[in-house]
């Protein structure tokens, strides 16, 4: 199955913040990452939530930060790696 | 009208009938003032009891399922890296086929990912959202991994966390933190401790722990047993 992105593209998390139930935590809204894996394509806990069977199944990506980038303060060499879902992902 | 103040004292010292039949709370909720979720799960409880959809048999069974599992499970796949190098290399590539090599089941998973620690990056595990964990690999979750304190300081200072559980890292190890977030669980492989050479599969699986499969702590060193 087809991914948008491939693992070392540089991506944004959007910016949005619609209701309902979502796997995209809003600390990490609007931040700038790197794909660092492509984990498979699973129904969409979005639509899960409300009884739906989410499908047809959606990408789902490692997406690594600088943990500085994320804080807006330095913070060494350490980084953060979240899975996002592809509909959350544009490239940066 | 009624005592309002012996009325909220009433409620704040005995939980169950006191509150109606309903409320009665099962004899593990009773030590302490319930909440009003609380309240809410054993009302709940209750009622699935009374029409007979759930039996108390088939809760037990479920909950000695849930409480069957522990980080032994985690520690074989574990100890099993650490002495075998193809087989970690299958663990790296596809962790779910790697695990059920071993005969542990990982259908409640649905991704599985494990992480390995080198002396260049050291992984710690959180759900920020939840409390998303490998019960099946290490039974549930301590509560201090499910609380606020952890998820917020674990991503605004990672280091402070480690250093408080005794992890503490040079300037030039990558930290990462990793958030399951959605359908992955992570494992952390922790380091083999250093003089272990020659030791059994077994024998290095009594050095794993939970907190190492968390990234929380380093593997037991031989000399800390």
């Amino acid at each position: 199955m087809p991914y948008r992105f491939a693992i070392g593209d540089r991506v944004r998390v959007k910016a949005l913040y619609p209701p309902g139930h979502v796997r995209t935590p809003v600390y990490i809204r609007g931040k700038q990452g790197v794909i660092t894996a492509q984990h498979g394509h699973f129904p969409n806990p979005e639509q899960l939530a409300y009884g739906r069977d989410g499908l047809p199944p959606i990408p789902l990506y490692g997406v690594t930060f600088d943990l500085a980038e994320v804080l807006g303060r330095p913070a060494g060499r350490d980084r953060l790696t979240l899975d996002i879902y592809e509909h959350w992902l544009e490239p940066a | 009208m009624s005592d309002s103040h012996a009325h909220s004292h009433q409620q704040a010292q005995a939980p169950g009938p006191a509150i109606g039949d309903l409320l009665a709370p099962p004899i593990d909720w009773s030590d302490h003032p319930l909440t009003y979720y609380e309240k809410r799960i054993i009302a709940i409880g209750n009622l699935l009891r009374e029409k007979g959809i759930l039996t108390v048999d088939e809760i037990r069974r479920a909950t000695e399922e849930l409480e069957a599992r522990t980080p032994a499970l985690g520690a074989r796949v574990v100890a099993r890296a650490w002495v075998d190098p193809a087989y970690k290399a299958r663990l790296l590539a596809n962790a779910k086929a790697a695990v059920e090599e071993l005969g542990i089941p990982t259908d409640t998973i649905n991704h599985l990912v494990v992480p390995e620690n080198t002396d260049k990056v050291h992984h710690v595990v959180v759900c920020t959202l939840c409390s998303c964990y490998p019960r099946q690999l290490l039974g549930e979750p301590p509560d201090w991994y499910k609380s606020d304190a952890y998820k917020i300081r674990i991503i605004q200072d990672p280091r402070s966390v480690l250093r408080e559980r005794g992890v503490h890292l040079a300037e030039d190890v990558e930290v990462r933190v990793l958030d399951s977030t959605a359908d992955v669980r992570y494992l952390v492989l922790p380091r083999r401790p250093p003089g272990t050479e020659g030791w059994s599969e077994e024998q290095l699986a009594t050095l794993v722990t939970r907190d190492a499969m968390i990234g929380v702590a380093e593997a037991l060193s031989p000399t800390s047993r």
